[in-house]
């Protein structure tokens, strides 16, 4: 097996079809992304939310210090935007990596997992337990083992954003036709060789529908791992600011947080379309 | 297009057979296959036997759930048997459902064998193209299953089970999906590509007259548990028309076996 990545012969290079223009979809796919982004449907949406919250506010609803109205997070994501945008800058590069981190190791467990039936028995159950660890509590002791350093913002990360991943992309390897493991092996292959040109390809879209949903979780165990033990990012912002009364500024921090996931949501969807077109056409029957 | 049937030894070779002095084809003589469900035990052959000499197309027909699909599986070594025996040179299997790769194009999909075997993608790719020309599936080569008709996918699925290079073919219901018009234009494609590359086939199908049609000879199965109820020689030449005499009365002798009057 060439071990050169997207090379003629690499595995990927069977799926992930760089070569081939992606004809009459690119329209489509731009589409999709844009509608996520830009669409004025959930931009007017916004705007109604938004104009709500800013006259239930305004009309003494709420303390503005308890519930600061749009019009004062608009000002402090001006006013604030260099201490915002260094702080996001860290809080971003945690995000990606360690959802990065989450998929190399669900990937390699889902795929343990799936070869092994005995180990599939043995840490299913415990993997499950894994998603109920209270992040609160788990943060700052993981803080005081790793320092304060990046490495325990990754590991609380990969913790919140692993268990998602690992159950889709082992439901899409469990999905594959048996009629098809049956078709392989009179072809005399491997098991490596059937799981390389069938299963894991199969595979490819349980990994991304798992990262799209890792990508909300990882938000938030990003600020959790922040206010443990951190002097930057949106979490410490956040945490900062509460006490000084500066609530504007914590929702601006929550505004940044939120615009990054949809980013990240639309950028794994755009991906997915470009790298697995095949995953979007009707199954089955082809065309007449 | 010169020299055809020896193209196949370049491009894909068959195999040795278990005794590479005498093919065998395909031997089953007197097996039980018994499968163990949540329901209890569920017979799906019992003493069934069957016999396709090296070269001969062998065509088995039976009412739904007889054990066909289960026959299939033991000659291609899927399965064994709980009694009886089962000899048979290397078989490749066609599956009823064309179960092409969705992120594969015709020449990928028609080239996994042999990318089951371990041969680079290039080559693979190489040893398939010519193939898909003489399938009729020229400037398709490119084209992802998708973009198929069905005739065009099964006829990919029948290149990707032929180019496993293996002397026994075991085709299970291949042309039950299509619609009655594409059917017909496939089992006189299949008779032409099997004039030109001969192999031993064991076909399971429900049709009786695509049976008679392609078949040297049809076995009839009883229902479940399925065993050989009536062995129909069809002696016309091949290629043979429905509507030559014989296969018409042998179509006629079939389904009384079957127990379906007409």
């Amino acid at each position: 097996m060439s071990a050169r990545p997207g090379g003629p012969d690499s595995a990927l290079a069977d799926v992930v079809r760089t070569d081939v223009p992606v004809a009459r979809g690119n329209d489509r796919i731009w589409d999709a992304a844009t509608r996520l982004l830009l669409g004025w449907r959930s931009a007017m949406f916004l705007l109604v939310v938004l104009g709500g919250w800013e006259l239930y506010v305004d009309l003494g609803g709420a303390d503005p210090l308890l519930l600061p109205p749009p019009h004062q997070i608009a000002q402090s994501l001006y006013n604030d935007r260099s201490l915002l945008w260094s702080n996001f800058l860290v809080t971003a590069r945690e995000i990606v990596l360690g959802i990065l981190l989450a998929a190399t190791a669900a990937l390699a467990f889902a795929v343990s997992l799936h070869l092994s039936h005995t180990l599939r028995r043995a840490v299913y159950p415990l993997l499950v337990a894994s998603q109920t660890v209270p992040i609160p509590i788990v943060a700052p002791l993981l803080v005081l083992w790793l320092g304060f350093g990046i490495l325990p913002k990754l590991v609380v990360i990969a913790l919140v954003c692993f268990f998602p991943i690992v159950v889709t992309t082992l439901d899409a390897l469990a999905a594959v036709d048996p009629d098809l493991l049956k078709l392989m092996r009179t072809f005399d292959a491997s098991r490596a060789r059937t799981f390389r040109h069938v299963e894991l390809p199969a595979a490819l879209p349980g990994l991304f529908t798992g990262m799209k949903i890792a990508v909300t979780f990882a938000g938030i165990g990003a600020v959790f791992a922040e206010q443990s033990g951190s002097n930057s990012g949106l979490g410490y912002v956040f945490q900062e600011a509460i006490p000084q009364l500066l609530t504007a500024r914590a929702y601006a921090a929550v505004a940044i947080l939120s615009a990054f996931a949809i980013s990240l949501f639309a950028l794994l969807t755009l991906a997915e379309r470009l790298l697995l077109p095949w995953a979007y056409e009707p199954r089955g029957e082809g065309r007449r | 297009m010169p020299a055809k049937g020896a193209n196949i030894a370049i491009e894909a070779p068959l195999q040795e057979c278990r005794d590479p002095e005498t093919p065998n084809g395909v031997w089953i003589r007197a097996v039980d296959r018994t499968f163990v469900t949540r329901r209890g035990e569920v017979a799906a052959l019992a003493g069934m036997s069957l016999h396709a000499a090296p070269g001969e197309i062998v065509a088995v027909v039976g009412p739904s759930g007889c054990g066909k699909s289960t026959l299939l599986e033991l000659i291609c070594g899927l399965q064994q048997p709980d009694a009886g025996t089962v000899q048979a040179d290397p078989a490749a299997l066609m599956p009823q459902r064309d179960l092409l790769l969705p992120w594969l194009d015709a020449t990928d999909n028609a080239a996994l064998a042999l990318r089951a075997r371990g041969t680079p993608r290039e080559q693979a790719r190489e040893a398939a193209r010519p193939w898909l020309e003489r399938f009729g599936l020229a400037g398709f080569e490119r084209s992802r299953p998708v973009e198929l008709s069905g005739g065009m996918r099964q006829r990919v699925a029948f290149l990707r089970t032929l180019l496993a290079g293996k002397p026994v073919l075991a085709l299970d219901e291949p042309f039950a999906a299509l619609d009655a018009l594409t059917r017909l234009e496939m089992q006189g494609w299949l008779a032409s590509l099997l004039a030109r590359e001969p192999r031993t086939v064991v076909l399971v199908t429900h049709d009786v007259e695509e049976a008679v049609v392609l078949a040297d000879r049809v076995v009839v199965m009883s229902p479940r548990p399925g065993r050989m109820v009536a062995e129909l020689a069809v002696t016309p030449r091949r290629p043979r028309h429905r509507t030559h005499p014989e296969v018409v009365a042998l179509r006629e002798r079939a389904l009384d076996a079957l127990g379906v009057s007409s």
